[in-house]
């Protein structure tokens, strides 16, 4: 079966500094994949690269079969690949439903129209709502985003990515600067998420890592230090050693 | 054939002049990131000075130290009061502001001394013609070159050899870094924002006798100096020279052999160059 | 940009008000113009122009963030293209203000992709350059353009071929208005439409439009195309109401003005750039026959001052006062 998303021996270089070396990525459609990792292994500069806004220097990307290495970031939005940040990236004067409803148009290519009002876009508009509910933010749909709690902000990110109507959905630390007790809700509705979207995210928290994913890769330096289920990463005498023993520093 | 070498002394002492002028909105281009549409205005303040100091009495060339240094101290103080606060505002922002004072310059001159041309005296031996190698070239191109030239050295000596130029690199390189490590970045792009005004102003005396000088001076000059920052790439003072020599040269040339078509070459070229090298040809990457 | 836009403010999210409550003020106060100034319609033509003009500039710096120093050129295309097309007998104003429109937004759409890329300077660099290409050009094909005298001899049809253009300049001044009219609203529909949205959340957060599937640079280079042709139909109108069409109007000095004007009147705010265009106009027009020295040293002060006192221009101030009613 093709996997939704892969890489091979994918490298990415700032200058005389390789930030990711060699990594070849399978991810199975449908699966919650955790990318894991101590600080500056690399994690958000592979999902840059996965999506498209830093070029590798070398390897490949496949979106479910389909070679994306050349493809623009938001070309691989339309082949099913969509992100979310893990510093806040909304449209800050802008609504919350707004926010979603221009993810929902582009991914429509309806954004090219500029002769009807945006808001005779029916469909689009419960598109969005029904995004909002999802993440339970319609109650907050015409609040502009700056005026949302951080928690609130961290799900419109999500929802926003979820309008792009994904098959592959990256999250880079979705519960990042999050209260512990938010974060499980955050988590919760990922959880949510239909089976058949593929989710693969970068999370610190090994409680959670622990509790939602069913692979996890380990990156250190750049490279798969190792990739296993969770039985097997907690087991792994090496992962402990470079990962879990340093748990505490991570904790913030 | 001999024309032909006069033409192209011609053009190298237009564009001595071009980098005179344009180096001092490189490197604020480059070291502060501002757009000062205001650096053509500064090489026309220091034009009608030197018109003025010389017609009353001043030797020529004791009024180019003295336009240096009067303008370069203009430079620093508009750079105090207003520019600074400007270093982190939109690009709009800046040009808004440089193109008003570009505005206001202009409009004071024409108030003050009106719009008709202004001529300069320069001394005999600056208005004579030299024979060189058989061919006959006015002193005041061979002026020009020199100073050009002089010029360039000593600011790649100041840039590349002393204190103060490692310390401009650094703080262009990585401002954060640069404050880090003790470096007044604040004074440094005063004096360097200075120094580009002084230099501009020096251009702007030396224009004169070669370009003329009225109230629009300020911005029918403008979009050359742009030219050369935008092919020579912000802060690099080789990129400037060579783009100022290569401009001075072309349009030179183009005009002599091919006078139809005008400055469409010279717009031409900036165009291409952009679409290939939208950094400059020396410039950092953006 | 976006925290001094004061369009962010107000939002489309409220669809309660069709137009800004000024809106209806703005076009009583120049349907009254005609009633109240018979002997200066000339000038409220001229000034209608410039508002139109100013609209043009502000769906492209006010809304899709591109700051030009060259869009006279789009303006100066569109008076010689309806000039040039009247000279050669083809003197009806309506298909003037389509050719207009036309010519700029070919080059514009030409043009598009060296200006959407790179940073603001180079966009300045490259509206710059361009313009001045443009404006040799227009200097150079003297049998096209008349060169530095400009054309004056041609002729334009009565509109619809019932209302010829009177001497007083009623004609004139009506058919400016209603060309006005249909910009503003078109104005405003682009601006509320779905590729509107798309400009306010580059404005907002260049960084995410991609991620979410944006053609960034595509949104970038319509907006430039539709701002080309709307200062087209600018132009066109300028040419076929004042019977002329000259190098000025494509000059350097119309592109520094139109960049002022939309800021002071508050980019991104469609009555505020219309009200600041109108006041700009009128005191240029006040001033200048005074004293055009004055008039520009005075132009030069306001502008520095502007960038540190009146931050989101005359819209900023709209939109306070409304925020205040409201309030109260």
């Amino acid at each position: 079966m093709t996997a939704a998303l892969a890489t091979t021996a994918l490298s990415v270089r700032f200058g005389a500094f390789q930030a990711v070396r060699d990594v070849s990525l399978s991810v199975r459609a449908g699966a919650r994949h955790a990318l894991i990792g101590p600080n500056g292994a690399g994690k958000t500069t592979l999902v840059h690269a996965l999506t498209g806004s830093v070029k590798p220097a070398a390897g490949r990307i496949l979106i479910a079969g389909e070679e994306a290495t050349g493809r623009s970031e938001a070309q691989r939005v339309h082949m099913g690949l969509a992100r979310t940040f893990q510093i806040n990236q909304l449209f800050r004067n802008l609504t919350v439903l707004d926010n979603v409803l221009l993810a929902v148009l582009e991914r429509n290519r309806r954004t090219a129209v500029f002769w009807r009002s945006v808001r005779n876009d029916r469909a689009a508009l419960d598109e969005a709502r029904s995004c909002l509910a999802f993440v339970n933010l319609l109650a907050l749909a015409e609040r502009p985003v700056a005026a949302l709690p951080y928690g609130s902000q961290r799900l419109l990110e999500i929802a926003i990515a979820l309008a792009a109507r994904p098959r592959v959905l990256v999250l880079d630390e979705p519960a990042a600067g999050v209260p512990a007790a938010e974060s499980a809700a955050i988590f919760e509705r990922i959880h949510a998420l239909p089976a058949s979207l593929t989710v693969v995210f970068i999370e610190h928290d090994m409680g959670l890592v622990f509790r939602f994913a069913e692979r996890i890769t380990v990156l250190v330096a750049g490279q798969i230090l190792t990739e296993g289920t969770p039985a097997e990463i907690s087991a792994d005498p090496r992962v402990r050693e470079v990962y879990l023993g340093r748990r505490g520093d991570h904790a913030a | 054939m001999s024309s032909l070498v006069a033409v192209l002394v011609d053009g190298v002492a237009y564009g001595m002049l071009l980098f005179l002028s344009a180096v001092g909105l490189s490197v604020t281009l480059g070291l502060m990131r501002f757009i000062n549409l205001a650096h053509g205005a500064f090489a026309m303040v220091g034009a009608y000075l030197a018109v003025v100091v010389v017609a009353a009495g001043l030797p020529f060339l004791l009024a180019l130290p003295l336009v240096f240094v009067v303008v370069g101290a203009f430079g620093i103080a508009i750079e105090r009061t207003a520019i600074r606060h400007l270093y982190r505002r939109s690009a709009l922002e800046q040009v808004l502001f440089s193109i008003g004072l570009a505005f206001a310059l202009g409009a004071l001159a024409n108030l003050i001394f009106g719009p008709q041309q202004q001529a300069i005296q320069t001394p005999a031996w600056l208005t004579g013609r030299v024979a060189l190698a058989g061919l006959d070239i006015t002193s005041y191109r061979l002026f020009l070159i020199a100073m050009g030239a002089a010029t360039a050295i000593a600011l790649i000596y100041l840039f590349e050899h002393t204190l103060f130029g490692a310390r401009i690199r650094a703080a262009v390189d990585n401002r954060r870094a640069a404050e880090g490590i003790g470096i007044q970045v604040e004074r440094l792009f005063a004096l360097t924002f200075g120094l580009g005004a002084a230099l501009a102003g020096l251009g702007g005396a030396l224009s004169v006798e070669m370009l003329g000088l009225d109230p629009a001076f300020a911005l029918k000059y403008l979009t050359m100096l742009l030219m050369v920052v935008a092919i020579g790439g912000a802060g690099s003072i080789e990129g400037s020279l060579l783009a100022a020599l290569g401009l001075g040269t072309i349009d030179a040339l183009f005009k002599y052999l091919l006078p139809e078509a005008g400055g469409f070459v010279i717009f031409g070229l900036l165009v291409a160059v952009l679409l290939v090298k939208p950094a400059g040809l020396k410039g950092r990457a953006a | 940009m976006s925290a001094l836009n004061p369009a962010s403010h107000g939002g489309l999210s409220k669809p309660a008000l069709p137009f800004s409550p000024v809106t209806p003020l703005i076009f009583a106060a120049l349907i009254a113009s005609y009633f109240l100034f018979p002997n200066h319609l000339a000038l409220a033509t001229q000034i209608l122009v410039l508002m139109i003009f100013a609209l043009s500039y502000d769906l492209l710096q006010g809304h899709a963030g591109i700051v030009s120093l060259g869009h006279a050129v789009f303006l100066g295309l569109g008076a010689y293209g309806s000039a040039i097309l009247a000279r050669w007998g083809f003197t009806d104003p309506l298909l003037g203000l389509a050719a207009g429109a036309s010519i700029s937004a070919l080059v514009a759409l030409v043009l598009s992709p060296i200006v959407v890329r790179g940073s603001d300077f180079t966009r300045l660099l490259v509206t710059l350059g361009v313009a001045s290409l443009i404006h040799e050009a227009a200097n150079r094909m003297r049998d096209l353009t008349g060169g530095a005298d400009g054309l004056a001899d041609f002729e334009v049809a009565p509109l619809l071929g019932l209302f010829a253009f009177d001497f007083e300049g009623r004609t004139a001044f009506l058919y400016a208005l209603t060309v006005f009219a249909l910009v503003y609203a078109a104005l405003w529909r682009v601006t509320t439409s779905p590729f509107g949205l798309a400009l306010r959340g580059i404005r907002e957060n260049s960084r995410r439009m991609p991620a979410i599937g944006s053609p960034v640079a595509r949104h970038l280079a319509v907006s430039y195309l539709l701002s080309g042709a709307i200062a087209g139909v600018g132009g066109a109108l300028l040419a076929q109401t004042s019977r002329f069409a000259s190098l000025d109007m494509l000059g350097f000095e119309r592109s520094a003005e139109i960049v002022m004007v939309v800021t002071l009147g508050g980019t991104g705010h469609i009555a505020g750039v219309s009200i600041g265009a109108a006041a700009f106009g009128l005191v240029k027009d006040a001033l200048s026959t005074v004293s055009p020295r004055y008039w520009q040293l005075g132009l030069g002060v306001v502008l520095m001052a502007s960038v540190f006192l009146a931050r989101g221009g005359i819209g900023g101030l709209i939109e306070r006062f409304g925020r205040f009613g409201r309030r109260a």
